[in-house]
């Protein structure tokens, strides 16, 4: 048993994690909780009516595209620190702020600026998801061997080339790590977004759910997030350590 | 001394910029008051003492957040550092713990626990408690196995071996682990108290955003900001003293 499950950790954790939720349900009852069963059962049935779809292209278009942005944004302002010494000094702790700040509060002030929509939503998923991107980056760019980067300004690489042959790829793993906790977060702006100023999309749904106490809708909707958010971390995870020792057997 | 004076030209610039195109009406004061104005504000509200309850409300749910996931979470990290096949089964847990929207959860608590401070407090209790967790287990993985054995050789006590073993080698984590976590404790807080609640700080602004009352919503998330970088700010200080004094030591 012990052995099995230090082989298939995950497999284990699924079970237990179903029979805690089981056990969760006989205790508090069915005002409150559904059972893993109907729950699973509720999404299969959500998952073939239309309208549910909307929802969801509605939440994963916004996703995609605050994703893109806190990438190619979180990247590019995180190269453009690193590359100066003086510029990281002088933002860093701009940056480890923004990261403990509950953005949260920041959300009427998006709405402001946005108005009610879409673009609210994408802003406030790219505001979660660009921190973490910007941080890895600029640490990564310092954890750069500086003999690399001085064999690079022997050579006269000009600057995009610089990042393109030298920083990118000796960076890489920890910057893939920045996108990982950069996807987690996007996903929750996003979703977050969409539980205040908005007329669709999973947090909508969610959001009106808590108001009916619609707790079949709330649970399904829920186990669908997690299951999302899970899933693609653990992929992203496994990559993120394969780029950490390449060649190696991945752990 | 130049990076300080880059530092506060690099938040005075921005902050100029903005005051001079409020005050001409680029940008209109229902979109942002100019950030002087703002600070006035914020000082009147201080002042005039509306919202002191609302404050306290949020002060004491997030020490009340922090204080349970740091001891709940250390004593967790310590028992799990030892049931290892239970520590090898949670591992993944903790890993994609941070990716899954913990927010989706709070209906549910509502549900359980009602409309008091309970889930709030549970909220940043569950994002807060994770990192003091993972951060106990990688200080305790940190001390040598050879200093265990040692103070085993010189009979230590159990309290004597935490004491002058175990605790001065974990200190760096566990510190991280309480900085973390006291981050979390308010974004779980005002996150909760934002999406459904009748007091707190979080509450105050949805409501003032609602009735479009910018003179009470800046200046509170004005404070909200000042309160979390404040914060952040001296626990960065109080490691980096600690630290020196560790390595002069």
């Amino acid at each position: 048993m012990r052995r099995m499950i230090y082989a298939y950790p995950s497999l284990f954790l699924v079970i237990g994690l179903l029979v805690l939720w089981q056990i969760m349900f006989w205790l508090i009852g069915r005002n409150a909780l559904l059972p893993p069963g109907e729950t699973i059962f509720y999404l299969v049935r959500l998952l073939q009516t239309v309208r549910f779809w909307g929802h969801l292209a509605e939440t994963g278009t916004a996703f995609v595209i605050a994703l893109a942005i806190s990438i190619v944004a979180g990247l590019a302002i995180g190269f453009a620190l690193g590359m100066s010494r003086t510029a990281a000094e002088v933002f860093e702790p701009f940056l480890l702020a923004g990261n403990s700040v509950p953005k949260i509060a920041l959300y009427p002030i998006v709405l402001l600026i946005f108005g009610i929509g879409m673009p609210a939503k994408i802003a406030f998923g790219a505001i979660h998801g660009i921190v973490p991107v910007m941080i890895f980056t600029l640490t990564a760019c310092h954890n750069v061997p500086p003999i690399l980067i001085r064999a690079a300004a022997s050579m006269r690489l000009k600057r995009w080339d610089m990042i393109r042959s030298v920083l990118l790829p000796a960076a890489l793993p920890d910057i893939f790590s920045g996108i990982r906790i950069g996807f987690s977060l996007t996903l929750i702006g996003t979703i977050l977004g969409e539980m205040f100023g908005s007329q669709r999309g999973l947090g909508y749904l969610l959001m009106t759910a808590i108001g009916l106490q619609n707790i079949q809708v709330i649970m399904s909707v829920t186990l669908l997030l997690v299951l999302v958010a899970a899933t693609v971390n653990t992929l992203l995870l496994a990559q993120d350590r394969r780029l950490r020792n390449p060649g190696g057997q991945c752990l | 001394m130049r990076i300080v004076l880059y530092r506060l030209l690099a938040v005075l610039l921005p902050l100029a910029a903005l005051e001079i195109l409020c005050r001409d009406r680029i940008i209109l004061p229902l979109t942002l008051p100019a950030p002087s104005l703002i600070v006035q504000d914020l000082w009147s509200v201080l002042k005039g003492g509306t919202f002191n309850a609302a404050i306290a409300k949020t002060l004491t749910n997030v020490s009340l957040a922090i204080v349970l996931a740091v001891t709940i979470g250390a004593a967790a990290g310590a028992a799990l550092h030892r049931a290892r096949t239970l520590r090898a089964l949670l591992e993944p847990l903790f890993s994609t713990y941070y990716a899954i929207p913990i927010y989706a959860f709070y209906p549910l608590f509502i549900i359980v626990f009602g409309l008091g401070d309970a889930p709030q407090v549970t909220i940043g209790f569950m994002l807060a408690v994770v990192s003091m967790i993972v951060s106990t287990l990688a200080g305790l993985d940190s001390v040598p196995a050879v200093l265990g054995k040692t103070a085993r050789v010189l009979r230590l006590g159990p309290v004597e071996t935490i004491r002058s073993v175990t605790l001065p080698y974990a200190a760096p984590y566990l510190f991280t682990g309480v900085k973390l976590a006291i981050a979390y404790a308010f974004i779980g807080v005002i996150g909760a108290e934002f999406i459904m609640s009748s007091t707190g700080l979080g509450y105050e602004i949805r409501f003032a955003y609602d009735n479009l009352d910018n003179d009470v919503m800046y200046p509170l998330i004005l404070l909200i900001l000042l309160i979390a970088v404040a914060v952040n700010m001296s626990l960065d200080h109080w490691e980096r003293v600690l630290r020196t004094r560790r390595e002069r030591a």
